[in-house]
């Protein structure tokens, strides 16, 4: 096998050279502890995590640099989010309000909660994942103390109003988080333009390390302690810094917001592209998502009739190319994807779902190589899909 | 996540395609759970001339439904009624643990395929 094509990104990204030279120093000579404050090597390490916190919080446009929190993934920030700000809230109110295409980090928090007493709305979405804010609004009840809605879906790409909904939370005086995992590098992301009051990101999905994310927290919100035992982010989440992790993270957000512009508009182009060539292509397919400017600058996704994704993912293998499906199958449990089933899609149609999600260094070579190589692979599995078989039967009558 | 064997029966999966005028066609399986499993037989004489697969499904599906086909193709009836998923599921080296529904899958299909075939004996 001699091409390999990586397009998978919304899953996980390379890291980069300069981001693993900022880290480096780190694990070898700035090596201190943070909070060992009495020695030169702990008290650099400190005076490191400042800096690193500060610039992340210019980056982000929060207004003050003690609302960076740490934590250990974007998992980590998304959970904490909802569990501790439920919690906090509690005495106030146990209602929160979501939508069904939330990453499992959001969703399994508020399923967690609805055994502790809480009660959770689950917003349907339109057929390109669009959550209205008017459905927000709608949902808010008097014991309504949290809105999570994310930036960007991870599957079909869809960029949510955040800005509005984030008017309508303001408007009712409740908290509102947004997932941005999937939103930096591939869009702006301002937490003060956008009005959120809380928001998660993780470093490996913008080209920094895996292990690390933060989570924004806008001062005056409440939120529950995470992990006992330490001093460490506010004494909200105790362990010793990772340095070296924070410090990667940092700078992969530099170079993801210095370069924004030019990246979008390089993965735009890859993007519509793929969808234009797969479309002109393959018959009986379905662009799962919207499209234009609605849409996350690197991710497709369609849905192709009569076969199923697993093994369309690994026919692209076996051609050297990564990507990602939402069938069953790959998404190791017995039902398609959520996002899928909540767009509308019938369970046979997210069954056949293929994810191709590109990156700032994608080639116009990797798009004409995945046009080439897919259009056969759909082929020779609808030759053996009884399905296909009935279909055309049904064509012939 | 799949052995070999598993790769070797997906990339080149033996017996596709249809018979036409079978007389024996199994169909087990459906859409929502994205497996289904079409086999067709042509028997004569009890024995398993020929038979052909056509399935909708991941990686493990196809395997199976290609090794069941191989193994019971110049059987007799009764001996491919004989075919269990363990069976299948050993000739193909093992299956990943969320996988082994597909091996019970092509036992079916077989059965099912069988099952027609004495039905419209008995027609």
């Amino acid at each position: 096998m001699s091409k390999s094509v990586y397009m998978d990104n919304n899953a996980t990204t390379y890291l980069k050279k300069e981001v693993l030279d900022a880290m480096m120093p780190y694990y070898t000579d700035i090596y201190g502890n943070a909070s060992s404050k009495f020695y030169a090597v702990g008290r650099e390490a400190e005076q490191a995590l400042y800096k690193l916190r500060e610039k992340a919080a210019k980056l982000l446009g929060a207004a003050n640099v003690n609302e960076i929190y740490f934590t250990g993934s974007g998992c980590e920030a998304d959970n904490w989010a909802i569990k501790g700000v439920a919690n906090a809230y509690k005495r106030k109110g146990n209602h929160i309000i979501t939508s069904k295409i939330e990453h499992h980090a959001i969703l399994g928090a508020c399923e967690y909660l609805e055994k502790h007493g809480f009660e959770v709305t689950y917003l349907d979405v339109d057929e390109y994942g669009r959550v209205s804010p008017e459905a927000v609004e709608a949902a808010i009840k008097d014991n309504t103390v949290l809105i999570s809605i994310m930036t960007a879906n991870n599957e079909i790409g869809t960029i949510e109003p955040i800005k509005e909904i984030a008017e309508v939370a303001k408007k009712h005086k409740i908290v509102f988080h947004t997932d941005a995992v999937q939103a930096i590098g591939h869009m702006p992301i301002n937490v003060r333009d956008l009005g959120v009051d809380m928001l998660s990101v993780s470093a490996h999905k913008f080209h920094g390390p895996k292990g690390v994310g933060l989570l924004y927290i806008k001062n005056g919100v409440r939120i529950d302690n995470l992990i006992h035992g330490g001093g460490q982010e506010r004494g909200k989440r105790a362990a010793t810094e990772n340095l070296a992790g924070i410090a990667g993270l940092v700078k992969a957000l530099e170079i993801a917001v210095e370069n924004l512009d030019k990246n979008v508009e390089i993965m735009r182009d890859k993007r519509d592209k793929l969808i234009k060539g797969i479309q002109e292509k393959i018959p009986y397919c379905r662009l799962n998502g919207p499209v234009g400017d609605d849409r996350l600058c690197n991710n497709v996704n369609f849905s192709f009739q009569y076969v199923e994704g697993e093994s369309i993912l690994m026919m692209l293998d076996m051609n050297g190319v990564a990507a990602s499906s939402g069938s069953a199958c790959a998404s190791g449990s017995l039902d398609p994807s959520h996002v899928l089933l909540a767009i509308g899609l019938p369970h046979e149609i997210a069954h056949g779902s293929l994810r191709l999600s590109v990156g700032e260094d994608t080639t116009d070579n990797d798009v004409d190589y995945i046009i080439e190589v897919l259009p056969p692979i759909i082929q020779r599995l609808r030759d053996m899909s009884p399905l296909y078989e009935d279909f055309l039967k049904g064509e012939n009558k | 996540m799949y052995s070999e064997k598993v790769m070797d029966h997906f990339a080149h999966p033996r017996n596709v395609g249809e018979i036409e005028n079978a007389n024996a066609v199994g169909l087990v399986g459906n859409a929502k759970c994205g497996d289904i499993m079409k086999i067709y037989m042509d028997i004569q004489d009890n024995i398993i001339k020929d038979v052909k697969f056509k399935t909708f499904g991941c990686g493990a599906a196809i395997a199976t439904s290609s090794m069941a086909t191989e193994m019971v193709k110049g059987k007799t009836v009764e001996e491919a009624l004989e075919l269990t998923n363990k069976a299948v599921m050993e000739a193909l080296d093992g299956l990943p643990a969320e996988k082994i529904h597909c091996s019970v899958l092509a036992e079916e299909a077989i059965r099912d395929a069988i099952e027609d075939y004495r039905k419209r004996q008995n027609a």
